[in-house]
């Protein structure tokens, strides 16, 4: 308990870099004008914002003006359906997603279908993998939309994209990719993938919470999801958040220059707790693929005991990580990614992600190593399920 | 975490009876893993008072802390006592419960009542 706490749950969010921070500063402080204003109050904020486009730009291989600032994830995503399907409804009313997909892409899809649009779900296998040939299977005449995720923000599989892009160009239909869980974390380019437009967010790259943005191809058409000014050429409407989108800027810029050794150093933190668990506890899966994952996810079930109860001893432990179960979601619902790649509840329930960080070392790694044996240990010896097991 | 109170942390991190009683005179089962908790209590009666209680539970930390309670307060009770526990007097004992836990997690005393009724069944089969 008197050990330092250690922070295994980069993928809800990600400690913020002191860089980056200093970016932000004189925005909060001296620097607080309205960019849209025309006195001189304006001029560092609204410079502010156009270098974080550039910057943003930069990571995604983008040009500044496709890029558009939002609040948050959720915004973009909700921007990119909402703001496509509406642009091209003339079209066709059909849109094409994933079982595995965000919240922030199922349910405004859920939206729409109350508002006439047909929506197709294709499913993934064990490893979270879409099949490209189960999207061509359900293309008709009437498709506007595909919707993928880059890498899942669970169990980190890194969706096969170019193939994706490569049917949805052919049949000349609009690819959106959320790519929250790959953006500042795995190279992106926005050409290369073939998407149409591409959300991203600051809080995943040790940028501040509250700036996120969406890329939307040139000559691409989309409406706006809030209506008011003309900030954002009139697409993203209200009073830009200049410090965070500044501190989300600078964030990118290190994301670029840093993102080779930060992949090599979290991945081999990454091998190092996956042999680990495997090597020092009986009974677990890893959940995912093996290599075509995300750099810090390490998504374990642990069988026989149920996540939540492994989370609370862990948090005791002063160790931060997340689960898949039912018990730990307000909602009292089992992750539908999981479900999705086919896990039985029961592994469902005992699934812990561990999703480790630039910030993680090591040392963190042998403390949890050392730590989680004996809970999941005394969890086991308390579970009835465990003792059916011994049984057979 | 935030989310639980100092008892139900308590019976979570030190839960009380936990086990299984060989050759116990009465076992109930709640719950399944889909639905996210599953509890199961042994009981050992004698003199029509319940003599040992145990349980094994796979849940979360309001169903281990619910379960631990449960245990508690049923030991050394009758067995008409421990037929009015209801689940409602274990999580006011626990300090209360997030509500949203109240219904999946809190299923203790049925679990107890089923072994008891398990225990009441094996008596009439021995008439």
């Amino acid at each position: 308990m008197a050990e330092e706490k250690i922070f295994f749950d980069n993928a809800s969010t990600t400690r913020i870099d002191d860089r980056v921070l200093k970016e932000m500063e004189p925005y909060l402080k001296q620097q607080y004008g309205n960019p849209s204003s025309l006195h001189d109050y304006s001029e560092k904020p609204k410079k502010a914002i156009e270098e974080a486009r550039e910057q943003a730009a930069g990571l995604v291989g983008a040009d500044a003006e496709e890029i558009y600032f939002t609040s948050c994830g959720t915004e973009s995503n909700n921007f990119a359906l909402w703001g496509l399907a509406r642009a091209y409804r003339d079209k066709g009313n059909h849109i094409i997603s994933s079982a595995t997909e965000h919240l922030s892409i199922l349910n405004p899809l859920k939206e729409l279908q109350k508002e006439g649009w047909k929506v197709s779900l294709v499913p993934v296998d064990k490893y979270g993998f879409i099949n490209p040939e189960d999207i061509k299977k359900e293309i008709t005449g009437k498709t506007v939309l595909v919707s993928v995720m880059h890498a899942n923000n669970e169990v980190g599989t890194i969706q096969k994209i170019k193939e994706i892009s490569k049917i949805t160009r052919e049949k000349n239909i609009l690819l959106h990719c959320d790519g929250m869980a790959a953006a500042g974390i795995i190279p992106v380019d926005v050409s290369q993938l073939g998407t149409d437009s591409y959300s991203f967010s600051s809080q995943q790259m040790y940028g501040p919470k509250g700036a996120a943005a969406l890329y939307v191809r040139k000559r691409v058409r989309i409406k706006p999801l809030l209506l008011g000014g003309t900030q954002e050429k009139g697409r993203r409407a209200g009073t830009e958040n200049v410090a965070a989108i500044a501190g989300f800027g600078r964030a990118c810029e290190l994301a670029v220059n840093e993102m080779d050794s930060n992949i090599k150093a979290i991945s081999k933190l990454r091998d190092n707790l996956m042999e680990g668990i495997s090597s020092k506890i009986k009974n677990v899966k890893l959940n995912g693929h093996p290599v075509k994952r995300t750099p810090g996810n390490v998504h374990i079930s642990f069988k026989f005991i149920e996540g939540e109860s492994i989370l609370l001893m862990l948090n005791l432990e002063g160790i931060a990580a997340a689960s898949g179960s039912s018990c730990t979601s307000q909602a009292l619902k089992s992750s539908h990614v999981l479900l999705a790649m086919g896990l039985s509840p029961t592994m469902a329930q005992g699934s812990i992600l561990f999703s480790l960080g630039k910030y993680n070392t090591q040392k963190e790694v042998d403390r949890v190593l050392k730590v989680l044996p004996p809970i999941i240990d005394r969890l086991r010896k308390m579970s009835p399920l465990y003792k059916e097991q011994k049984k057979t | 975490m935030v989310m639980y109170g100092k008892k139900v942390m308590d019976h979570f991190m030190s839960p009380r009876n936990v086990g299984e009683i060989k050759k116990a005179d009465g076992i109930g089962e709640v719950g399944n893993p889909v639905c996210g908790d599953m509890m199961t209590f042994y009981i050992k009666v004698k003199d029509n008072k319940l003599e040992d209680v145990k349980f094994k539970t796979f849940g979360c930390g309001a169903a281990i802390a619910v379960s631990s309670m449960v245990s508690e307060i049923a030991k050394g009770k009758t067995i008409d006592q421990a037929l009015k526990i209801t689940n409602k007097d274990v999580a006011d004992k626990l300090g209360g419960l997030p509500k949203n836990k109240l219904h999946c997690s809190n299923l203790g005393a049925d679990a107890l009542h089923k072994a008891i009724e398990n225990y009441i069944e094996k008596q009439k089969n021995k008439k």
